[in-house]
């Protein structure tokens, strides 16, 4: 039975006190003494030459301290890039330099060309205004098929195209796939386009850089999902500062989304500027920024094939994408449509074969990078797209298909690289069936038709690779970088207990659940825990939160220094009963002998550990703390199947969301209501990709929708009470809480489950539609009525 | 934003004077001028806020004509004009959000004038006036095309009188961003006929749809104007929120849902 505060309690989150009470410590909320404030300025066109930057006047005006160029940046290193893929022909991708300002040419709306630093905001923004910028405008590439012509206006002149890579996988496999597709009884076809969107989380970013000139160390105050990774590239690769001598602190952070993973120009300007200038560097992003800077997200354009035999067996599925990278490449961009999208295309089927191509554009539009799912929304949303219209064609149930080619045994081996450790997606679909009603569905379209809308239902199953990622295997994927997660244990001689995590809370609840998780553990109490995060000065190497790691990996770590911290206690305990230490229990916070009534409470056994005065000091040191690194030995795979319910009205386009069913695997659950909460959240985010959000360039590169003017977010009134349950399910069978991971299923889950669900009430309604490109507006819905 | 000084009056005399200035500008609600001043996309020298002023602030009935000052929130009058003209009353409350309506007045919005406001609609459907400090303007001579009105440089708006229809109401087919108006449309119902107006469709701004008004003036029905076709020569906005032929359809269609909300 679940306690208040252990393992499966629904524990109130401790951090909303904070937050909802207004004494939380954003970065925004860090006011240095003596801080200056950084304008930039940005490039209002899409692409250009830059023939010169007069800073002449500005430098003149009241409050200026100084006005930093890309000049500034020249011997200095560019925004690196985390992950190297490697092409169908062998050769690496291209990596073109990405300066902290723009250098030669500006390659994107919102590049940031100047950062000008004065005494206040106001001197920043009135200077950038006096400054001359001579840009000869070139034309904008933005269209990702026109791109690739022969001929086209080049993003990067020293490259000879704007292809970053063109990606096979798996690449031994395509004869065969070919093959497949020729013989198949049947081949179902679809192109899509999934979306670009814009993260915005609802803090945008801010940057303070700090330089203590008495000690020669640098201080960066950022927004950030992994303060230790900006740590490493920001100091490593761009502006040469050892670790030791730099420390990155992200505190409460609102909001991420895979958005605030990244190393961006503004951290490194700002750490830059602070040493250059004696002085603490402020900026904070306005959302019209955030538009155009923030690594925007998604952006494919997509044709699957799916081959089925006469028995609608799945026998091959083959996959050609153009993924949009943008003017420069992302701290991960080059991972998102290659490894966290290849090896999802088996979804939740038993598919022999398997081959996806994916070429990746350069264009002068904002760097696309991970986001909430990352590659994994994209992969699922062609799949169960193409199967639903695989159904359709062929007249079958889109359940039964689904069914048909479940794989059903468990470790199964995808023919896409990656090994499913667990999982049961008929119980899933058993018990979707139950609770979405799919009886009650007709009656359902019955009474929508007395309104005059058309009703329809969409199912879904998906797949997931969470819990990212064992370290030695994505070396060999082409990451520069190691996954593991790390926690340092200490407990204090009166008995509270810190863990000092690298996973990173923007919004999660670490606070919580970690807590949660330890008190089970130990039987401590949950409010003598407290979790520390967001300070590389106070925390053990890790590499932050993102693809739905935390508690996988993070969490991982944090049990596995719990035992050693458990373990060590032991002894201290044995020594102070005088018994074997295989003898010691821990329960309820106490240490007791097996079968004796002889105990010794947590706190006693603490103090001794730090008052050593009837200790084995010849045997053990004193102290009690412990770290602990954890790579995991495989991803984990989240599972779920869903169903949505939407209402089309014929006579205006308008889809509204009726019902939204999920059942979700996520193998052991820490925190029931918080797990509500992160699926809550998916979900309308995939509905607000599928129904709402779109960041559209026009032909000359200008974002239309840079604003929330045109940019529709997802509000309340645009989901239903959503049906969720993630009860049941297949714990992972390799990290030590059998959990795989919640935080992305919702935004990975709910794009294919609508867009089913609209082409199942257009189709009701008589309309030959069998595809509408998100998001699925009123007016494109109107549209594809018309035909 | 630039700096600006700010004069807050207490009298319509006072705020005209003060409007005297180079430069100045009113402040209403601040709803639209506030972010328009945050991107600095504009640069008064001096606002004059007319939040201090009462006499602006008021809705009252005056025989068959419904009288709002024009400092009124769009809150107020979706609580106060509920009784006497409760099309009105609902218009306002689906403006923007609590915060917006609470802040936003009806005299801003006129002035302002946007082609997706709802307010617009509403007056000139109604064929109200609005007053000034200095004149009254009948309202099909005050839309002069989008963000362009019949007012003057300094000229306060001061009050809008309604003649209340025997039946009347407001559709709207929300922008998905903005919830501004992508298409809406206003019928009002006179012992004398139907005025329809229509706003958010048109480049031109806010404008009278007369074929439906005489369809509807010979018969106040859904019917009368099913499968009317929209409005000609009025050109029609196509952005990434819909193409001109899709604006032009939903003017149909919200015009026959306002006649059935009218009852
Ligand atoms: C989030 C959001 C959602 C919105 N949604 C809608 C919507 O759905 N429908 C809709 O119609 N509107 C909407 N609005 C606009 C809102 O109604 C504004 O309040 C209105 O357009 C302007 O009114 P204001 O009093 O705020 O004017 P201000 O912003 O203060 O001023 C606007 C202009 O009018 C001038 N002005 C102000 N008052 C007067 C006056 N009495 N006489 C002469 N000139 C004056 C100012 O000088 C300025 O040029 C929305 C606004 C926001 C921020």
């Amino acid at each position: 039975m679940p306690k208040d505060n252990g393992i499966g309690a629904s524990t109130k989150r401790r951090e909303d006190v904070r937050f909802l009470t207004g004494t939380g410590n954003y970065t925004d909320d860090i006011n240095l003494y003596g801080q200056a404030y950084v304008h930039f300025l940005r490039s209002d066109v899409a692409h250009g030459r830059i023939n010169g930057i007069d800073t002449a006047a500005a430098e003149a005006m009241p409050g200026v301290l100084r006005i930093f160029t890309g000049a500034d940046f020249e011997a200095l290193g560019g925004l690196p890039c985390g992950w190297q893929v490697t092409d169908r022909f062998g050769q690496p991708m291209k990596e073109p330099k990405h300066p902290v300002l723009a250098h030669g040419k500006v390659r994107h709306v919102g590049d940031p060309i100047c950062a000008v630093v004065a005494e206040t905001l106001d001197q920043a923004r009135d200077a950038a205004e006096a400054i001359v910028l001579d840009i000869e405008e070139l034309p904008a590439v933005v269209d990702m098929r026109k791109a690739l012509e022969e001929g086209a206006t080049l993003v990067h002149d020293d490259l000879t195209d704007n292809l970053c890579y063109d990606w096979g996988f798996v690449e031994e496999n395509k004869e065969a796939v070919d093959e497949a597709i020729r013989n198949a009884a049947h081949v179902t076809t679809l192109e899509l386009i999934n979306n670009r969107l814009v993260p915005n989380p609802m803090e945008p970013r801010v940057a303070v850089g700090d330089f203590n000139a008495a000690s020669g160390d640098s201080t960066l105050y950022t927004t950030s999902q992994n303060p230790h990774v900006i740590r490493l590239l920001m100091g490593a690769f761009v502006l040469g500062i050892p670790e030791h001598k730099l420390r990155v602190v992200a505190p409460d952070v609102g909001g991420g989304f895979g958005s605030k993973i990244y190393h961006y120009a503004e951290e490194a300007l700002c750490t830059f500027a602070a040493k250059a200038l004696r002085r603490p560097v402020k900026w904070t992003s306005t959302r019209s920024e955030a538009f155009m800077s923030d690594a925007h997200a998604r952006d494919h354009v997509t044709k699957i094939e799916l081959a089925l035999d006469a028995d609608h067996k799945f026998t091959a599925v083959r996959t050609s994408t153009l993924a949009n990278m943008g003017a420069y490449l992302s701290t991960f961009a080059p991972s998102i449509p290659t490894w966290l999208h290849g090896t999802l295309m088996a979804g939740n089927y038993t598919t022999p074969l398997v081959y996806c191509n994916v070429r990746a554009v350069f264009t002068n539009t904002v760097p696309v990078d991970a986001y909430r799912g990352a590659g994994r929304p994209e992969a699922t949303y062609q799949l169960e797209r193409v199967i639903d219209k695989a159904a359709r064609e062929l007249g079958v149930d889109p359940i039964e298909i689904r069914r048909k080619n479940f794989v059903t045994e468990f470790p199964y081996q995808t023919p896409v690289a990656v090994e499913y450790d667990s999982g049961d997606f008929h119980r899933l679909m058993d018990k979707l069936e139950a609770r979405a009603d799919f009886a009650g569905f007709a009656a359902r379209r019955e009474e929508s038709k007395k309104k005059g809308l058309l009703r329809g239902l969409g199912i879904n199953c998906f797949i997931e690779a969470c819990g990212i990622a064992p370290s030695n295997l994505v070396g060999q994927l082409g990451a520069r970088a190691g996954l593991y997660e790390s926690a340092t244990v200490r407990v204090n001689a009166t008995g509270g207990l810190v863990v000092m995590t690298g996973s990173h809370s923007h919004g999660q609840g670490h606070e919580t659940v970690f807590p949660q998780v330890i008190a089970e553990m130990t039987g401590l109490d949950a409010n003598m825990i407290e979790i520390s995060h967001g300070d590389t000065a106070n925390t053990p190497m890790g590499m932050g939160t993102y693809g739905s790691r935390s508690i996988a990996v993070g969490g991982s770590a944090m049990v596995r220094a719990t035992e050693k911290i458990i373990n060590k206690m032991k002894k201290i305990a044995a020594h102070l009963m005088e018994a074997a230490e295989s003898d010691i229990e821990l329960r309820d916070g106490t240490f007791s002998v097996a079968g004796t009534d002889k105990s010794v409470a947590w706190g006693d056994v603490t103090l001794a550990a730090y008052v050593p005065h009837n200790y084995p000091l010849e045997d053990i040191e004193p102290g009690l703390e412990e770290t602990a690194f954890y790579d995991p030995a495989n991803f984990t795979y989240p599972a779920g199947a869903y169903a949505c319910e939407v209402e089309v009205d014929p006579e205006t386009g308008r889809v509204t969301i009726a019902r939204f069913t999920t059942a979700d695997d996520f193998g052991n659950v820490m925190n029931p209501m918080i797990v509500d909460g992160q699926v809550h959240g998916g979900l309308a985010q995939g509905i607000g990709q599928a129904l709402l959000e779109n960041a559209s360039y026009d032909e000359n590169g200008q974002l239309l929708s840079a604003s929330y003017m045109d940019y529709a977010m997802p509000r309340a009134d645009d989901v239903p009470f959503f049906s969720v349950d993630h009860s049941n399910g297949t714990p992972c069978t390799h990290n030590p809480l059998g959990v795989k991971g919640c935080g992305e299923a919702g935004a990975i889950g709910s794009t294919p489950t609508v867009v089913n669900a609209v082409v199942d009430a257009l189709q009701s309604g008589g309309y030959k539609v069998d595809h509408v490109d998100m998001p699925v507006t009123p007016s494109r819905v109107w549209a594809a009525m018309q035909g | 934003m630039y700096g600006f000084e700010i004069e807050r009056p207490t009298s319509v005399a006072d705020a005209v004077a003060a409007l005297g200035a180079d430069e100045a500008q009113a402040l209403g609600g601040g709803q639209t001028l506030i972010p328009t001043l945050k991107q600095r996309l504009a640069m008064p020298s001096k606002l004059v806020a007319l939040s201090g002023i009462a006499e602006l602030r008021y809705v009252r009935r005056e025989g068959d004509v419904l009288k709002i000052g024009g400092g009124t929130t769009h809150g107020t009058v979706a609580r106060e004009a509920a009784g006497n003209f409760p099309g009105l009353a609902a218009l306002a409350a689906k403006i923007g959000d609590p915060a917006v309506r609470n802040r936003g007045t009806i005299g801003g919005s006129l002035a302002n004038n946007d082609p997706s406001a709802c307010y617009p609609a509403a007056a000139l459907a109604c064929g109200a006036t609005i007053v000034t400090n200095s004149r009254e303007i009948a309202a099909d001579d005050y839309f002069q095309g989008m963000f362009t009105t019949a007012l003057e440089e300094g000229e306060i708006v001061t009050e809008v009188r309604f003649p209340i229809p025997e039946k009347a109401a407001y559709t709207k087919f929300e922008q998905p961003a903005s919830r501004f108006a992508l298409v809406g449309v206003f019928v009002a119902k006179y012992a004398d006929g139907v005025r329809v107006a229509v706003t958010g469709a048109s480049n031109d701004g806010v404008f009278r749809w007369s074929a439906a008004e005489e369809a509807l003036s010979g018969s106040f029905s859904a019917d009368a104007v099913a499968g009317l076709a929209a409005p000609d020569g009025s050109d029609m906005i196509s952005d990434l929120h819909g193409s001109g032929a899709y604006r032009a359809h939903l003017v149909g269609v919200m015009t026959k849902r306002a006649v059935v909300a009218a009852g």
